[in-house]
């Protein structure tokens, strides 16, 4: 029998406002509030929401048999909390039903598993945190930054309790395999692996109401022969995909609304199951394990990093960034944290690509990269004014750890006093 | 194909980009092997490039009535006179010469192709390297627009060199857009590219190159130029050439107390030109309006970062150059700061600005040339 694992993936990032390098030191606040306003309401009211009101009804119809997942980074929730509160209570009643799973995702959507896996703990604790509360959900399955996978990351999830990871089907890493089948990881053959269905996904995202594919037009009913007639033996589909292939990739005069809304009926009736990631991972049994010691994500060409990473651009801002993630953990300050958490968003790297620039605001890459940078400088010299980068860090661990400990020692140094004084 | 072209300026004796782009056209286009150019200057040196093309002097040509007439070659006083005997020489080639086509470069000659069409009632093409609408920032030279007026109403087409040209032709001259097409400049390559090395130095060097006169906005840069030495340290500005703004610019920057960190050191040429350009960290071309604007792409070549303003025409074919509108102050000293400061802003600015400008060929301008040749012609 097949399985269907759908899930939805939903992040934006704040917009930054433009500034200037004479700002630096002086203006301490990066984001355009009325910009970041305006784009999330949009989003959520052209794409996110009907696409939640979608699903709910899917629940209903099929009577609890539709289950899938959405994959919501912190960031987002806290832009709905900000700008679209009811977008916190259409998600509530999705957990409520208990068919959704809500899958982990880094806070700020960040590519910190690539950078420093001490920062990855922290965005995925922060991640776990806000879920539990303000959905009062839970998950012990990883959708990491653009589905980003490679060996290492998978023992690192392994050590955080994460026994299932999704991450893209990508042909360099599955070679003859397929990706329909629940695959192990490297770092333990009790952590399940599992892989996306590029094609059968990327139809809805792009090719969904172009004329000129060759399976338009594509309704609820094809879709679902289409899945129940692949190979016999091939046991899961996963069918991911950014959520605003839904209202913005494809516009709701497309139909592609209303074809979600039917495809559980087609799905159902060709005897067809619908899991979530960690239900999939619970009842199937696991293939041998994928390797892959390069790390992968379902952009480009390639699948691996080099829309994020590929140029010197975006390689100094991410090595200048993460060059103080010791300092900023140690720190205290609570808006510098918050800012630390923000800018590593996986969009700003995005907007520094020469060749396709996400979903951008500025004219190009080099003015991606300066607005970047200045903001940078500013936030980097707060990090200075509060440990000096002139001290190592080692040095500065141990006088750190000297000054928190200084009230232990002193007790224990009075407690000898008197113990001594009692002696005598 | 025979072509007969009309200009004023051929290197290497030069007076703005009109000759260096003559030059590499021609050049170009010769490379398609059944090119055959005759190129009228009004007063050629004798050192000229003749491989490629034949040279026809209009000092030499005997005009009747008034033997060889002498031409100055440059932009004197009586221009206009100059002009006039100009046309009178291309009416005595449009008989003595063989041609199937007649180019016009630039407004000082178009009325000799004018004349010539209507002598022999060989279709004419002319090419716009710049307006009177770029040079005088919208004060137009009523004389001069009446020429390049009629010029563009007599052509059989019209070649630009960006589409920011092609806009105003077509809006401020009249003209039907069918008519109007753009052919991009391109840039001649280094013929030894690892000639000029950038020096070490304590100072970043930020350049302005070209004439100081209205068109090519220099106060903004020493606008630009105050901004940043507000905040940092370490940067010097240069502003090389010379022109009517100059006595103006030297105040302005006195009176920004900037003195020290800005440099004037007058009119460069030839080698000298890449390298000031190779030794520099930012090339900065704020014009109000260009054209075209071939320097930033010299600078590139020699791995230089280019800004530019988007009022110039060379900005519609860069992509690995900053953009700015040339009043945006702000923006600009924000990209020298950037340059100055972020070292994979430099890298990536000259390394792939440097891949881009040496894949922009006069031969692939050419080719489009004789494309507007052949449909002209009727030929294809």
């Amino acid at each position: 029998m097949k399985n269907i694992c759908f899930c939805f993936q939903m992040h934006a990032p704040y917009r930054l406002k433009r500034y200037r390098f004479f700002e630096i030191g002086q203006d301490h606040y990066y984001y355009d509030d009325m910009a970041t306003e305006e784009y999330i309401t949009w989003l959520t009211q052209t794409s996110y929401l009907p696409l939640c009101r979608t699903i709910q009804e899917m629940i209903n119809l099929s009577k609890n048999r539709f289950h899938c997942a959405l994959a919501v980074s912190g960031t987002m929730l806290e832009l709905f909390e900000q700008f679209v509160p009811e977008m916190i209570d259409v998600l509530k009643d999705l957990a409520g039903s208990k068919c959704v799973e809500f899958v982990r995702v880094p806070y700020s959507y960040s590519l910190a598993a690539q950078c420093n896996s001490s920062e990855m703990e922290m965005q995925i604790n922060a991640h776990a945190k806000k879920m539990k509360d303000v959905l009062g959900v839970s998950s012990a399955t990883l959708w990491n930054t653009e589905l980003l996978y490679s060996d290492e990351i998978a023992g690192l999830a392994w050590k955080m309790g994460y026994k299932t990871i999704m991450t893209e089907g990508a042909k360099h890493i599955l070679s003859y395999k397929s990706s329909n089948y629940l695959y192990s990881t490297c770092a333990n053959n009790k952590q399940s692996l599992l892989m996306r269905n590029a094609g059968m996904s990327d139809a809805l995202s792009f090719h969904f109401s172009d004329p000129n594919w060759h399976e338009y037009p594509m309704d609820a009913e094809k879709y679902a022969n289409k899945l129940a007639s692949l190979p016999e033996e091939e046991q899961l589909v996963n069918l991911w995909m950014g959520a605003e292939t839904f209202g913005v990739l494809q516009p709701g005069w497309t139909g592609i609304f209303e074809f979600l809304k039917a495809l559980p009926y087609y799905v159902i009736e060709q005897n067809m199951t619908f899991l979530t990631p960690s239900e999939a991972a619970k009842q199937l049994s696991t293939n041998e394990p994928i390797v892959s010691p390069y790390p992968l994500t379902w952009t480009g060409e390639g699948k691996d990093l080099s829309t994020f990473l590929g140029n010197d651009l975006q390689q100094e801002a991410t090595n200048k960034f993460y060059a103080v993630t010791e300092r900023v953990h140690l720190c205290e300050d609570k808006s510098l944290k918050r800012d630390w958490m923000l800018l590593q968003d996986v969009n700003y790297l995005h907007y520094m690509n020469h060749i396709d620039q996400g979903s951008t605001t500025f004219e190009s890459a080099y003015d991606a990269f300066i607005n970047y940078m200045n903001i940078l400088s500013d936030f980097l010299q707060r990090v200075d004014e509060q440990y000096p980068t002139t001290i190592e860090n080692e040095e500065l661990n141990s006088l750190l750890k000297t000054i928190t400990n200084q009230e232990k020692e002193i007790a224990s140094l009075n407690a000898e006093i008197k113990k001594l004084k009692k002696k005598k | 194909m025979r072509a007969l072209m009309f200009g004023w300026e051929f290197p290497p004796h030069i007076l703005g980009g009109l000759g260096t782009a003559s030059y590499g056209l021609t050049r170009g286009m010769a490379q398609q092997g059944d090119m055959e150019i005759t190129f009228v200057l009004p007063r050629p040196w004798g050192d000229e490039d003749q491989s490629f093309l034949r040279i026809i002097g209009a000092n030499s040509v005997d005009v009747p009535g008034r033997g060889c007439i002498e031409f100055s070659g440059r932009y004197p006083n009586n221009l206009i006179e100059e002009i006039g005997n100009y046309e009178a020489v291309a009416a005595q080639l449009a008989y003595r010469e063989q041609f199937d086509i007649i180019h016009s470069h630039d407004w000082l000659t178009y009325l000799a192709g004018v004349a010539v069409k209507h002598i022999t009632g060989k279709p004419l093409v002319i090419h716009v390297h710049a307006t009177d609408f770029d040079r005088s920032r919208g004060n137009v030279n009523p004389t001069v627009y009446a020429i390049e007026r009629r010029g563009m109403d007599e052509a059989d087409h019209i070649m630009c060199v960006s589409n920011l040209t092609r806009q105003t032709v077509i809006e401020k001259y009249g003209q039907h857009p069918d008519k109007v097409s753009t052919v991009h400049n391109a840039v001649e390559p280094l013929p030894n590219p690892d000639e000029f090395q950038k020096h070490e130095r304590k100072d970043k060097l930020v350049t302005f190159l070209g004439r100081i006169t209205m068109q090519k906005g220099p106060e903004y840069f020493v606008e630009a130029a105050a901004r940043v030495l507000e905040k940092t340290d370490g940067v010097r500005f240069v502003m090389a050439g010379s022109g009517d703004m100059m006595a103006k610019m030297i105040d302005l920057v006195a009176k920004r107390g900037i003195s020290d960190k800005f440099h004037f050191p007058g009119f460069m040429r030839g080698k000298q030109v890449q390298q000031i350009l190779a030794d520099s960290d930012v090339y900065i071309m704020p014009s109000v309006s260009e054209p075209f604007g071939i320097s930033p792409l010299e600078a590139m070549q020699v791995g230089c970062p280019s800004i530019i303003s988007h009022q110039s025409g060379c900005a519609e074919i860069l992509h690995h150059a900053i953009k700015t509108d040339y009043w945006d102050i702000d923006a600009m000293a924000d990209a020298i700061y950037a340059i100055v400061k972020y070292p994979a802003m430099y890298k990536s600015l000259s390394q792939l600005g440097r891949e881009e400008v040496n894949n922009i060929r006069w031969y692939d301008a050419g080719l489009k040339v004789r494309d507007i040749y052949n449909r002209v012609l009727g030929w294809k």
